[in-house]
């Protein structure tokens, strides 16, 4: 028994980031928009017990419930995939607000050579650098197209920094002031600076202080409590839908939210979407929500798993390599450098999460890769986000994992190792690909989503070049033990690593190489727009989220235009 | 071992005593254990030196009872493994003073025992070390097996308990887990290992409230100050600062 619903102008599939800006915008200008979100209601109010490392980063209270959805994983096409039985390399959301509520507030623009790296790359190196097996493309918008919807989602959040010297063009100043200055920012630009690089204070979303945005909402005062990743903020100062675009969508009487809806299957005639299906998770009852748009704003995984479940755009085949839903899965590539200080104790207990340095000498094409065997690079930081105590534990290598040994040496360099980092761009393979499982089921009887994912050669030479770019500048930094990090030989799903998965409904100038057009609009399904990193057509050098925000903006003046004229909007 | 403090020594011996009369009488270990057990816990809270500051403030730590583990010596077993992954030194207590035991006894029994957050859903495939976790065994049933082969080795290589051996050859049979050499019916043994391993970390350095980390001893270690509501004033300072710990009791008040 499906009850039927009445149709409304809109419909989210998952309100978080995404769907929040979507209904914002959408609901300001009067359209009818429903937000279905499959986890609880929360918000600021509910994060008052927030500092508990146990509870929230290593039982993950705010993420997936893995018993009732997960994905399945291999690392290659013959291997058989086995489930993801619990979270590890990557931590998916889930509640109102979705990884907006656990992120760290790390916030950048993707640079100009992003969106252009096919042509850039080839116009500068020649059409080889990478071979074909790289399936790297344009994104079917420029940077300086981009321009306006950085600038909206970063006033909406009201990020504090200062520009990237060697950024691309910004017109306008950051909303607000850059984070404080501590010893160990301050320690990382000085050697960053001898070693004639360009550093700067990360853009943050924890913010410098009390701030209110276009929209009316207030963001408070960062208090550097050290609990931001995978944590809620009880101050609401680190920006959140929940503190922004939610609130904004609902103040206008034309937004309904409902959560606990989870969303199993999107109908449609072949060429148009017609409604969504979806479970009350606590009653078990079935709906269909009919719409006139449907904006998919789930994570990658959920984006890309409802378009193949629903039979909508062609799956992506690996072998002929043709099919775009489920094509260009990415990751991030994480090369750094610890330094063991046997003199100092650092403060590294305090922090926020996104207050840090960084560096972009070694990111993109600002550095000449005509004799490296790899495109790309990525942003180098140091960040004090809060080091906590169960989950670090670094001590030098060769030294024992448990026994008198490790206590001794995980307790004494507690306050004395710093780390520097870098998200490195990965760039999309023949077969990283997303598509479903044969076996695997979820709570709904749905097929779980099937991950195919290795390091390439491009991975792992970018690894190694940034790790010891890094590695240099920690040794500037006066560590008495520096240790380059080691790329692993195989992606490996267990250790913590990155949440920035991309890809898999990736947008481009052409519907051969793409799923979705530069408004994110479906080219298979002109009144379906999949909205999030699921449309990266690789993953850049940077933290994403700053660029999934302004193309959700991208996407909602889409929607908008889609609803007074219809048709393909390129 | 230098200056162990008077508590965890006399835990410590209560638990070698424990088990030497339990192996001299052939009498179930867990019931004799028990009886000495409450004896000591007597014993405690008469001395003021030897009392927990729960104790002190006004009665026994309740908190300290078995929710999971039916065996004393299952506990005893649990207990030695434990110290020797964060054995007591001249840094402070170990495993046992810090209640990691307990804290693991009492998350088995709830919802990380019970798996009720992790996909359990078969076909189980032992796959590759790069697709993690993929026993059908739910983690309390983890700890049960790997408690039980802890026990059949030390009878087998020592004909002693676990918990009786010295120190070096309690270490050598759990880097027989470690490296993932001991046979174990549905489940690696380093699979094992690791999840005592993270598992008394986590029980050194949760919140007090989980039962471990007692009076945040832990914490006091690693110069970790727990819950603070704010840094502002402090985060420029040019100095390492040492902030007395609090933990999320205070908002108990």
């Amino acid at each position: 028994m499906v009850t039927k619903l009445p149709k409304v102008d809109v419909v989210t599939v998952g309100v978080g980031w995404t769907g929040g800006i979507i209904a914002a915008e959408l609901a300001k200008q009067g359209l009818k928009v429903v937000g279905l979100e499959r986890g609880k209601p929360r918000s600021t109010d509910d994060f008052l017990m927030i500092h508990d490392e146990y509870r929230y980063a290593i039982r993950y209270e705010l993420m997936q419930d893995t018993s009732k959805e997960t994905i399945t994983f291999r690392n290659k096409p013959n291997q058989r995939a086995l489930p993801m039985r619990q979270l590890g390399s990557f931590l998916l959301g889930e509640g109102l607000g979705g990884a907006g509520v656990h992120w760290n507030g790390q916030n950048f623009r993707f640079l100009p050579y992003d969106f252009q790296i096919k042509s850039m790359t080839e116009e500068k190196y020649g059409a080889n650098k990478v071979g074909a097996d790289y399936t790297i493309q344009d994104w079917g918008i420029t940077y300086e197209e981009m321009g306006p919807y950085f600038d909206k989602f970063e006033k909406t959040i009201g990020v504090s920094g200062e520009p990237s010297p060697l950024g691309g063009q910004r017109p306008d100043k950051y909303p607000t002031p850059p984070m404080k200055e501590t010893v160990i920012t301050k320690r990382f630009k000085d050697a960053a600076k001898k070693l004639g690089l360009n550093p700067y204070h990360l853009p943050s979303a924890n913010l410098s202080e009390t701030y209110k945005n276009p929209d009316g909402e207030q963001i408070n005062a960062c208090q550097y409590c050290g609990f931001c990743e995978r944590f809620g903020c009880e101050y609401g100062a680190k920006t959140s839908p929940n503190v922004t675009v939610i609130p904004t969508a609902q103040k206008t009487g034309n937004f309904e939210l409902r959560t606990h809806a989870n969303v199993t299957r999107i109908l449609h005639d072949g060429t148009k979407a017609t409604a969504v299906r979806y479970v009350d998770v606590l009653t078990g009852e079935e709906f269909e929500q009919p719409a006139e748009m449907i904006a998919l704003t789930s994570y990658v995984m959920n984006n890309t798993k409802l378009l193949l479940v629903s039979e909508l755009g062609t799956p992506y085949d690996p072998n002929s390599g043709t099919g775009v839903i489920g094509k260009n899965y990415c990751y991030q590539i994480l090369p750094g450098a610890t330094g063991f200080f046997e003199k100092e104790r650092f403060n590294t207990f305090m922090g926020a999460g996104a207050l840090g340095a960084t560096v972009d000498d070694y990111n993109g094409d600002f550095f000449d890769h005509s004799d490296l065997n790899f495109i790309h690079g990525g942003s180098i930081s140091i960040t004090q986000t809060g080091l906590r105590p169960i989950q670090n534990n670094a001590v030098p290598p060769d030294t024992p994992k448990w026994g008198p040994e490790f206590k001794d040496k995980s307790i004494h360099y507690y306050n004395r190792v710093l780390n520097i980092g870098s998200q490195g761009a990965s760039m999309p393979f023949r077969h990283n690909f997303l598509d479903l499982d044969p076996t695997y089921k979820d709570a709904y009887g749905v097929p779980l989503l099937r991950l195919t994912y290795n390091f390439t050669e491009q991975d792992k030479n970018l690894y190694k070049y940034v790790a010891e770019r890094s590695a240099e500048i920690m040794k500037e930094m006066g560590a008495d033990e520096v240790v380059t990090s080691q790329t692993a030989e195989n992606y490996n799903i267990v250790p913590y690593q990155t949440t920035h998965n991309t890809g898999g409904v990736i947008m481009g100038a052409e519907p051969e190489t793409s799923a979705v057009n530069n408004y994110l609009q479906m080219w298979d399904a002109e009144n379906v727009f999949v909205v999030g990193a699921s449309a990266f057509a690789h993953n850049g050098g940077y933290n994403p989220t700053g660029t999934v925000g302004a193309l959700a903006y991208r996407a909602a003046e889409g929607m908008l235009k889609y609803s007074k004229q219809g048709g393909s909007l390129v | 071992m230098a200056e162990e403090k008077p508590q965890t020594m006399s835990r410590r011996r209560f638990i070698r005593n424990t088990s030497l009369i339990a192996g001299g009488a052939a009498i179930g270990g867990g019931l004799l254990g028990a009886l000495v057990g409450a004896n000591l816990d007597d014993e405690q809270r008469t001395d003021p030196n030897k009392q927990t500051a729960s104790q002190q403030a006004g009665g026994q730590n309740n908190n300290e009872a078995l929710m999971y583990f039916t065996s004393r010596e299952d506990f005893e077993v649990l207990s030695a493994a434990a110290e020797r992954i964060l054995p007591e030194d001249d840094h402070g207590p170990g495993a046992i003073a810090l209640g990691v035991p307990y804290f693991i006894d009492h998350q088995l029994a709830g919802n990380y025992g019970y798996n009720t957050r992790e996909y359990m859903q078969g076909p189980f495939y032992p796959g590759e070390e790069t697709q993690g976790y993929q026993t059908p065994l739910r983690r309390n049933q983890v700890f049960d097996e790997g408690i039980r082969m802890m026990k059949e080795l030390s009878q087998k290589n020592h004909q002693k308990a676990f918990n009786e051996l010295e120190e070096a050859e309690q270490n050598e049979i759990l880097s027989q887990f470690e490296q993932g050499k001991v046979q174990m019916r549905g489940v690696d043994s380093a699979t094992f290992f690791n999840l005592l391993r993270s598992a008394v970390l986590e029980g050194a350095y949760a919140d007090p409230m989980y039962g471990g980390n007692r009076n945040m001893e832990g914490w006091k270690m690693k110069n970790y100050p727990g819950h603070q509501a704010s840094y502002l004033n402090q985060i420029e300072a040019e100095e390492f600062q040492e902030i007395e710990p609090q933990s999320l009791h205070a908002f108990h008040k």
